[in-house]
């Protein structure tokens, strides 16, 4: 089996489908989704407590029914979906090796979009000390336990981590009959902005900020878990480790294809129309950067769209990209690339930026020696910081968010 | 539970790792009637199942020594019976690499100890040739022997193939078996958790508790077992197109060193560490360790630098007051122990059920071997053969990362040898093994097994 697309989109979360959408209202005939899961949706399939759909629908929609309204609308749109199809591979001439239910096959396509997500870093790539035991899990998989299989992994997990899925992950504790024993942080001040970052303390889970694990213990399953703040030593009996946040995007297909990536950000580095290194790959959604909520994916999915359509009416990209480069205090910025001979548009109409500490002074934008933007602030890690994409800044040689702190 | 089946065997072999596995399986080869008591809830759960995954050629074995002769006895025979098993062998040849002028100095010296050895393919490489072989390696390297014939293979799947073939010829496999005492009286009497079991010869193949095992035999202190722990840290798929080869370092007395190797399954592992402790079961890891051999990684091969690490795991070797294998046999009391095999285990398994099985001839017992090895199937997770996500019918993929598919997890629960708990499962799917660690598959895989494991994934129902 194979098949040709003018589009083929990995991955049917917000982006993607948004991406699907504005590719088809645009007049692109042969659009494919390849979808892993059962379901479109990505990430909002499982958060069953937290409201999708305001910014694109004007409506509220919980956990799987967001998913079942994109499909809905995808299909009326006459997006060919591919559930259950996971993509193996991903070859630089536009193709890409697909394996699903009745065997493996090759599809191929003028343009591909990547819009593969993002997921919690687990416990080894945290480099957590201690026993494996079972029990040690991240927010998605336990949002995945009581929303799809009905079932809890532990009773009394611990929980790390201060952002705003923190918090999401303590209340789907809370409602599906777990009881935290507490919620640790490594930072002093919570990643998550008020009301969220009060949950802990309105329901009376002890919180502990600027505090690390130093042992994991458990033959079987997690029994208990030591923390260390400054020279206050404490365990906590649990049955489970629960870490939530420091999303990192999906980018393993794109890391195999070879493709440059965004060392801030982790997903693949993009240009202002969202094109990749490779100019037939284009990218969307919380790939880009860990992470932002559905409605942003689905925004930035549909703007991308839109480009990719543009993009198919001429040749593709062959100009080399100048990087856009940045102070130390940042952590990422998307796009991180710009080129030439392709106008900003509404493919991203603002650099996003986030810093990796804290920070006090001057940011500003300055290309080829000219200061085209600033702001003067007090900058907290992980918060989103937006910088506007000035008219002919493509036509630069040198692009970079500098920072004099105060 | 005291279900253990009343008849006398032949041979009750105390110890699921691979080499009490690989011994069963020479021994029903032989036509003996076979018991495998293993403690753990399933086969590989003490030091067989952390270890680095190398088929070595035993170049570098201490000369004229018992492990020089399994290793290479037990690699011969693993390249012409991996056929009957469906087990895979990728061909990645070592290089040993001198990372400064002293160590350069040394690589004659090991070249000469590997061909007096019996390995012949060993060449003394310089710096620019050595690179050559693996482009990725640091400017700062000085030179290199090459091994072609180090070879890397799925070190979870080849002990389950012996022990399935073992149990395809009418061998028994106890788990969750722990032996607490034996007695022989012209037989033994083996005491243990699951009932008492009757056998005409024993072998102690406790690995990490071969010493107490010994004692609990009533055959004496003859060694003590001090454990060695090995942290590892596995690096993504992406690392594999930097690591053609595996890399080792001049050795030192007490240690192999720090490795860095391809995988079957397509990653890269940096490790292990060797570090002295007296716990046999907690192998923790630590944070700061595995830093270590993160930096260590990307000081030897610098592209490894941006490879996202995918899993940390730490192992304990048995090892012993001395460095040589600790392999006795005791006719008045027709028992053998296989001790102290603490780092070539992998390699040289089938050696040691070959030599265990020569030492058993001399009790004087006959056997009548079987007329052919059986063959069996064993998990195909090796990157470089046909995976079941490229055949048709495969169901769906369950574990994304690791592109494992519902038919194989079926198959790792079903069987003459099913899964024993979660960690079980993980060796014959590598479902949950891979970058995201479960996020997207643990929940399905906590449903898959229910009611399966004793410790379950689940605690209970969400309510």
């Amino acid at each position: 089996m194979s098949a040709h697309s003018d589009v083929l989109i990995v991955g049917g979360g917000p982006a993607g489908v948004a991406a699907a959408l504005a590719l088809r209202a645009s007049g692109v005939a042969r659009v494919t989704i390849i979808e892993r899961e059962e379901a479109l949706g990505g990430a909002t399939r499982h958060c069953s407590h937290s409201p999708f759909g305001m910014l694109e629908y004007r409506r509220v929609y919980f956990g799987a029914a967001y998913g079942r309204r994109l499909r809905r609308d995808a299909e009326t749109a006459g997006v060919t979906v591919l559930t259950g199809h996971s993509v193996t591979e991903l070859r630089p001439d536009g193709s890409a090796e697909v394996s699903h239910p009745a065997g493996l096959a090759r599809f191929s396509a003028d343009r591909i979009l990547i819009a593969t997500g993002a997921r919690e870093t687990p416990r080894s790539a945290r480099m957590l000390p201690g026993d494996r035991p079972l029990g040690v899990l991240t927010t998605g998989a336990l949002q995945a336990y009581v929303a799809f299989q009905g079932l809890m992994p532990f009773r009394r997990p611990l929980i790390v981590g201060s952002e705003l899925v923190s918090s999401s992950a303590a209340l789907t504790c809370l409602t599906h009959g777990a009881r935290p024993v507490a919620m640790i942080d490594e930072h002093d001040r919570p990643l998550a902005r008020p009301p969220a970052s009060w949950l802990p303390s309105l329901v009376g889970i002890p919180v502990r900020r600027g505090a690390c694990i130093v042992d994991i213990r458990g033959a079987d399953r997690v029994e208990a878990v030591t923390v260390r703040r400054g020279e206050t030593i404490e365990t906590f009996a649990c049955d489970g480790l629960l870490l939530t946040g420091r999303f990192t995007p999906e980018a393993a297909l794109l890391r195999q294809a070879g493709e440059a990536l965004n060392p801030g950000a982790g997903g693949p580095s993009v240009d202002q129309n969202g094109r990749c290194a490779n100019p037939l790959f284009f990218a969307a959604g919380n790939l880009l950067r860990p992470v932002e909520t559905g409605g942003w994916a689905f925004r930035e999915g549909r703007a991308i769209g839109r480009e990719i359509a543009r993009d198919l009416a001429r040749p593709a990209a062959t100009a080399a990209p100048v990087a856009v480069e940045t102070h130390e205090a940042l952590k990422l910025v998307v796009p991180n690339l710009l080129r030439r001979g392709l106008a900003p548009s509404p493919g991203f109409d603002r650099f996003q930026l986030r810093f990796r500490r804290p920070a006090r002074g001057r940011l500003s934008l300055v290309a080829d020696g000219r200061e085209l933007w600033r702001k003067t602030g007090a900058w907290l890690p992980e918060r989103r910081v937006l910088a506007p994409i000035p008219a002919g800044i493509e036509t630069c040689d040198r692009v970079r968010f500098e920072l004099s702190e105060d | 539970m005291t279900d253990a089946p009343k008849d006398l065997f032949d041979v009750a072999i105390i110890g699921g790792g691979v080499v009490g596995c690989a011994t069963a399986r020479r021994f029903a080869l032989a036509g003996a009637r076979v018991i495998l008591l293993e403690r753990g809830a399933d086969i590989l759960s003490g030091a067989s199942k952390a270890n680095s995954a190398i088929l070595h050629t035993g170049f570098d074995a201490p000369p004229d020594s018992l492990e020089l002769d399994l290793v290479k006895r037990g690699r011969a025979e693993y390249l012409e019976m991996r056929g009957e098993c469906g087990l895979s062998l990728v061909r990645t040849g070592a290089l040993v690499c001198a990372w400064s002028d002293d160590e350069a100095a040394r690589l004659e010296g090991i070249a000469a100890h590997g061909r007096a050895n019996g390995v012949p393919e060993l060449r003394v490489l310089g710096a620019a040739e050595a690179r050559a072989r693996a482009p990725g390696l640091a400017a700062h390297l000085c030179g290199a022997v090459e091994v072609t014939g180090e070879h890397v293979i799925d070190p979870w799947s080849a002990p389950l193939g012996y022990l399935l073939q073992a149990m395809a010829l009418g061998a028994v496999t106890l788990r969750r078996c722990e032996v607490t005492s034996g007695a022989f009286d012209g037989e033994w009497r083996l005491e243990t958790s699951r009932g008492p079991v009757r056998a005409g010869a024993v072998i102690n193949a406790a690995g990490l508790f071969g010493d107490r095992v010994d004692e609990a035999l009533g055959l004496g202190r003859n060694f003590t077992i001090r454990p060695r722990k090995g942290q590892f840290i596995v690096l993504d798929k992406a690392a594999r197109a930097h690591v053609p080869t595996i890399v080792l370092p001049v050795p030192t007395e007490i240690t192999k060193g720090i490795v860095i190797c391809p995988t079957a399954f397509g990653n890269v592992l940096v490790g292990p560490t060797a570090e002295e402790q007296e716990d046999r079961t907690r192998a923790t890891v630590e944070t700061e360790t595995l830093r270590m051999l993160k930096e260590h990684g990307e000081r030897l091969i610098p592209a490894l630098r941006d490879i996202p690490v995918t899993a940390v795991y730490a192992g304990l070797r048995p090892a012993t007051e001395q460095k040589h294998y600790r392999v006795a046999s005791y006719p008045e009391k027709r028992a053998i122990t296989l001790g102290g095999v603490r780092s070539t285990g992998l390699s040289a398994a089938l050696g040691l059920g070959r030599h265990a099985l020569d030492l058993y001839k001399l009790f004087g017992a006959p056997l009548t071997p079987a007329a052919a090895a059986p063959r069996v199937t064993t998990p195909d997770l090796t990157e470089t053969e046909e995976r079941d996500w490229r055949r048709p019918d495969h169901g769906e993929i369950v574990c994304h990362c690791e592109l494992v598919t519902r038919r194989e997890i079926e198959a790792a629960l079903t069987g003459p040898l099913p899964a024993g708990d979660f960690n079980g499962l993980r060796r014959r799917t590598r479902a949950g093994m891979g970058r995201c660690q479960g996020f997207y598959c643990n929940a399905r895989l906590a449903k898959m097994t229910e009611g399966r494991f004793e410790t379950p994934l689940a605690v209970g129902k969400e309510r």
